[in-house]
């Protein structure tokens, strides 16, 4: 009986394939999307986790110097012969060539067993070759691949080592890095008996294991923003298959009813459109799954470069296949298909057996559905402004998102019929009446289509109102901070002494650039020292300041902070800031500093050198007429011998800048463009659901007189001018969306507030995509109308119901 | 640690246990020094280490009573394995170093393991004064100036849950096994330098779980350096030190072969330190109990005979779960011997992988 019933409704698709492909693409769409940025998320999430456990990170502490200056050898050894289990590490980076490397030298005789490298642990490596000058360097193929420092020692491939880092004997890194004192040690987890508490056995500051690293907790942002991206875009997939599915019902109640004469149970007949259902999203689902992890794939490596640009983190580019994301996107997916029959499962399970079949009766939605919509939506904005004012982290920002747009969706037929309702007032002829009277029948048909429209073009307006002021006041921003002409670095503070003396009559200025990476406030940062000039005083791009700001720092009596480190700690001016254990100042001013993750300081070059005598000045910015500036270059690389890639100008580290800022935000453009498109093919189906209803209403217009091309042009003008308003009203969502996004996300996400701005300009690129978006989805039901044999429309008023 | 890394790191330290495992690094001397004949020592240098030749030990068992008359085993052992005949100062330093310490009571045995390079710090041996230490691990002189640096010692080491500390008196002088310190290991001549101070007198402090135990007893002391000490098909050995009632001594290890029978060696000590050394063959060893150690079936009693001084005694552990369970495993503990003679001493078995 269920076998029965179940393949008599099958026939249906059998002669409507097109509906059946529309059913299908849209659940594989919106799987898709959805689970493509999920397989980005895991795999990003992986790869910390992967970089957080190396050496053990997650699970040992560390002893490192207050200061950050290496630890002496001798401390080591005193803590081994004290009893202590500490394993010595020495990391740096190795920079030659224009390529950079992450060296990680482990001492694989002491190291504790969390710390233990596969690639070690697997017995599979020649320790004589390892422990033996040159020694070995272990390394993904992904790094070995990719640009490296020459003069490197042999490389064995490990897919456990981290992107852009290889690990290598403590003897191997020593005579690469040219060190020899202990980066920091590992703190073995387990102590042999009777020793007294380790910290009461040094000077050294002891660190906890990190867990999942800074790195997952600066990068939640990114992946919650590409979460409601990818819900945003399963959300829209679910409008085309409601709509499919809507249709399908429809069409097919006289089906069901002739079923039900005959005696087939209602319970049957629910089960039968079950399992079709179920069938349907499984087969959509395993499609979408490949097409989402082709999509993953493909934005693989923009993801990569936008972590490695925004936050330093650093990724593979590959991704592997998780059987449990795909059981979990299959999940989502007939979870999605049950959520969109629902109502259409609910009108079957009341529709009355023997009661007329009506395909009309799905179309013609009550006033009273658009009124409690447009009180649902009242209520979402309501709690949009709540979430706004009252919320202060980033999930409020993203929850303050989602019920703009949600809001906004709902009441967009409502608007339109008040709009259209207004419009048909001027209407100055019958055709033009009925134009918009009939345009306002069918908004409840086209309404979920509509609303996937408004919120992929807000979305669109949204991010890249963001996107272009961020653009925008990162570009002025690079301007300011890079105000000298050319940045040198030098390789020994022997070779910095000759530059000074080179540069004393070639250039107006040799500024020296000093830093260490040392923790502010309890999480990693940087401490600059900034030699005391006009350079920086007239152009530093300072946010707050007090009026003589750069006379305190000068003097060392204040420091000047980066407005991440000033949001995250609360700090405003003068507030006291402690830079070392010994040294504690007052917040003078706060800078903007785009595109860093982490706090930043600046002190005064004298106090900078007292505070950290052992940093070397190695690296200066170089003042000089502008137009010379070619000239010295060229004159320090022959001249001076200092190699090309030490040398850089302005305009080099600008275009650098600008280029990682462009892939950082090239993940955002390309799922905007998805949406974009997704919500386009939700328009095509519910105007090709209608077309196939609307007969009715259009074979008596017909009939006095209208040629069917001109009804068809007509389908199209009433397209376009649909989507046209759904841009106006999604203008002023879009822009809200942007502020959102500047004032509460990027504040929480980054630390930095950005002014907003306006591009008219990519509004009128969108408009025009939101209609050729419209023009596409109508031009075929118009097409079919203008080929609709006139039998077909007469056939209209013999089968009137 | 894991355990491939460190028998590939030990393959070079070439204790006897594993050396035949690793494609015959026990047999090729690869720029290494290789003991001849005839052996001249020079104290207290020859104390100190040996960096020409590929492996070297200082090892240390103690046959001890606790005040609390339960009978218990200690060692401490320090180990030198050269990846290149040479030394250096700093992380590039050729030597490694390992060093076992044992604790061995009636009902437990604790065990642990330290790792070091050379050329730090963190590891070494000095000869005078003489120190051999590993990180808080040390074996150090307390001889009076003009004796022997090993005549008196400080010992001392540390577990995760247990630590001793011990002071040792000689009673007797050096003394040199095989050829006056030279020792064959093998019937193809692969030998090393072997001479020992098997007449310690001890008294010190264990510390345990459960609390700490004043102990007194005896210790011997095994110093042994060479670069090819087993020929290809030896598996392990079997080696004793045993303690007579009249105050003599006794060494002796039988060499398993896989090719053929067993090489033994032994060393005869008079109480006033004179030896005797026998031949192989002349000493017999013949499992006479079987005990299942962690999976392993080890011979953890033993006949023992060298007719020649009328020895024919049966060895029982104190403990037969003496098992060092470090990167490679092996039986190291106290044992008591009663038929011709009655006595007690200490057995290490390795290879019984």
């Amino acid at each position: 009986m269920l076998w029965l019933a179940l393949s008599t409704l099958l026939s249906y698709w059998r002669r409507h394939p097109g509906q059946l492909l529309t059913l299908l693409a849209g659940l594989a769409l919106a799987t898709a999307l959805w689970s493509g940025v999920q397989a980005i998320n895991a795999e990003a999430r992986a790869s910390y986790d992967r970089a957080a456990a190396t050496l053990g990170q997650d699970q040992l502490s560390r002893l490192e110097r207050p200061d950050g200056r290496p630890v002496p050898m001798a401390d080591y050894i005193a803590l081994r012969r004290a009893g202590y289990m500490v394993s010595p590490v020495i990391s740096g980076e190795l920079r030659r060539d224009g390529a950079r490397l992450r060296l990680l030298g482990i001492d694989v005789l002491t190291a504790p067993p969390q710390a233990e490298t596969p690639a070690i642990a697997g017995g599979d490596l020649d320790l004589v070759e390892f422990f033996t000058a040159p020694g070995l360097l272990l390394m993904s193929a992904q790094t070995a691949n990719g640009p490296l420092p020459g003069d490197l020692p042999p490389i064995r491939l490990s897919e456990d080592v981290p992107p852009a880092a290889a690990i290598t004997d403590i003897s191997t890194a020593a005579r690469l890095l040219g060190q020899t004192d202990v980066s920091y040690l590992l703190v073995a987890t387990e102590q042999p008996a009777g020793l007294p508490p380790l910290a009461n056995a040094t000077d050294l500051a002891l660190t906890v294991p990190q867990n999942a690293g800074d790195v997952s907790r600066l990068t939640d942002s990114f992946h919650l923003n590409l979460t409601a991206f990818g819900l945003l875009a399963f959300a829209v997939g679910l409008f085309i298959v409601h709509a499919a599915i809507g249709l399908a019902f429809e069409q097919r109640r006289a089906t069901v009813r002739t079923l039900r004469a005959l005696g087939l149970p209602l319970r049957t007949v629910l089960a039968a459109f079950s399992l079709e259902i179920a069938g349907l999203a499984l087969i959509s689902g395993l499609m979408g799954l490949v097409l989402g992890y082709a999509i993953a794939a493909a934005l693989m490596p923009g993801v990569a470069g936008t972590l490695r640009g925004l936050y330093g983190a650093e990724l593979t580019g590959s991704l592997r296949f998780d059987p449990l994301w795909a059981a979990f996107g299959l999940a989502m997916t007939l979870a999605g298909a049950a959520l969109a029959s629902v109502q259409a499962m609910m009108r079957m399970a009341r529709l009355p057996m023997l009661a007329p079949a009506n395909p009309r009766a799905w179309a013609q939605a009550s006033a009273r559905a658009m009124r409690t919509q447009a009180v649902a939506a009242l209520a979402l904005f309501g709690a949009a402004v709540l979430f706004a004012t009252l919320g202060s982290s980033l999930l409020t920002g993203f929850a303050t998102l989602a019920a703009l747009l949600l809001g906004a969706a709902l009441a967009l037929p409502a608007v339109l019929g008040v709009i259209l309702r207004l419009a048909s007032r001027h209407a100055n002829s019958a055709f033009g009446e009925w134009l918009f009277a009939d345009t306002r029948q069918q908004l409840p048909g086209l309404s979920l289509a509509l609303m996937a429209l408004l919120l992929a073009l807000a979305t669109n307006i949204g991010v890249s109102t963001m996107v272009g002021s961020f653009r925008a006041t990162f570009i002025g921003f690079l301007d300011q901070r890079l105000a000298s002409e050319l940045y040198v670095t030098t390789q020994s503070t022997d070779e910095a002494g000759r530059l000074i003396a080179f540069l004393a009559d070639r250039a107006d200025a040799t500024l020296p650039i000093v830093s260490i990476d040392t923790p502010l406030a309890g999480a990693p940062a940087e401490v600059f020292g900034m030699a005391d000039h006009a350079t920086y005083r007239d152009h530093w791009p300072l946010l707050q300041a007090l009026p003589d700001a750069w006379d305190r720092v000068h003097s060392g009596q204040s420091v000047l902070i980066n407005e991440q480190l000033a949001r995250r700690e609360a700090l405003a001016l003068g507030a006291p800031l402690t830079v070392t254990p010994g040294l504690t100042l007052p917040v003078a001013g706060i800078y903007s500093d785009y595109g860093n993750p982490s706090g930043q300081a600046i002190i005064g070059i004298d106090l900078f050198q007292r505070t950290f005598p052992d940093v070397p000045v190695t690296r200066f910015a170089l003042r000089v007429t502008p137009d010379d500036a070619a000239a010295l270059a060229s004159a320090l690389r022959d001249d001076f011998g200092l190699p090309a890639d030490r040398v850089l100008n302005q305009t080099q580290i600008k275009r650098f800048s600008l280029d990682i800022f462009e892939q950082t935000f090239r993940i955002t453009g390309a799922l905007n463009i998805l949406t974009l498109g997704v919500a386009g093919f939700a328009l095509l189906t519910s105007l090709l659901t209608l077309a196939a209803m609307r007969l009715p209403q259009l074979a008596p217009v017909w009939a006095i007189g209208l040629t069917r091309a001109r009804l068809a042009r007509v389908e199209l003008w009433r397209s376009l001018i649909l989507a046209a308003l759904t841009f106006l009203l999604a203008l002023p969502v879009g822009l809200m969306l942007a502020w959102v996004l500047l004032a509460i996300v990027n504040v929480e996400a980054f630390g930095w507030r950005l002014p907003m701005q306006i591009f008219p300009g990519d509004w009128l690129t969108l408009l025009a995509l939101a209609l050729i978006a419209g023009t596409l989805a109508a031009a075929l039901p118009a097409l079919r109308l203008a080929r609709t044999p006139p039998a077909i429309l007469l056939k209209v008023f013999a089968h009137e119901r | 640690m894991n355990v491939r890394l460190f028998l590939s790191v030990l393959s070079l330290l070439a204790g006897p246990v594993h050396a035949q495992g690793f494609a015959g690094l026990g047999t090729q001397a690869d720029g290494f020094a290789v003991p001849g004949r005839p052996a001249v020592f020079d104290f207290p240098a020859d104390h100190g280490p040996h960096p020409d030749y590929r492996i070297e030990w200082w090892y240390l068992t103690a046959t001890l009573d606790g005040a609390d008359g339960a009978e218990y085993g200690v060692q401490w052992t320090l180990f030198r394995s050269a990846l290149a005949p040479e030394t250096a100062v700093g992380w590039d330093a050729p030597q490694l170093w390992m060093g076992h310490a044992g604790l061995t009571t009636p009902d437990a045995h604790f065990s642990a393991e330290r790792l070091a390079r050379g050329g730090i710090g963190q590891a070494g041996v000095t000869a005078a004064p003489f120190e051999a230490w590993i990180d808080d691990w040390a074996m150090t002189s307390a001889a009076e100036p003009g004796a022997d640096a090993l005549s008196a010692l400080d010992l001392a080491a540390r577990g995760p849950d247990f630590s001793y500390d011990l002071s040792l008196a000689a009673q007797g002088p050096l003394i040199f096994h095989g050829e006056a310190g030279y020792s064959v290991k093998s019937s193809e001549g692969q030998a090393s330098y072997y001479y020992s101070q098997p007449f310690y007198s001890v008294t010190g402090t264990l510390t345990l779980p459960g609390g700490t135990v004043p102990v007194t007893g005896t210790a011997w002391l095994d110093r042994e350096w060479s670069s090819q000490p087993l020929s290809d098909t030896q598996d392990g050995w079997d080696w004793f030190s045993l303690q007579f009632a009249d105050g003599s001594r006794m060494m002796g290890f039988g060499l398993r072969d896989r090719a053929g029978a067993v090489y033994t060696s032994a060393t005869w000590i008079a109480p006033d330190g004179s030896t005797i050394s026998y031949p192989d063959g002349a000493l017999r060893l013949t499992p006479v109990a079987r005990t299942d150690v962690d999976g392993r079936d080890i011979p953890t009693g033993w006949r023992v005979e060298l007719p020649e001084q009328g020895l024919d005694i049966t060895t029982t552990p104190v403990n037969a779960h003496s098992w060092m369970d470090v990167s490679f495993a092996y039986w190291e503990g106290p044992i008591r011997f009663s038929g011709s003679h009655q006595g007690r001493g200490y057995l290490e078995m390795t290879g019984y992988d």
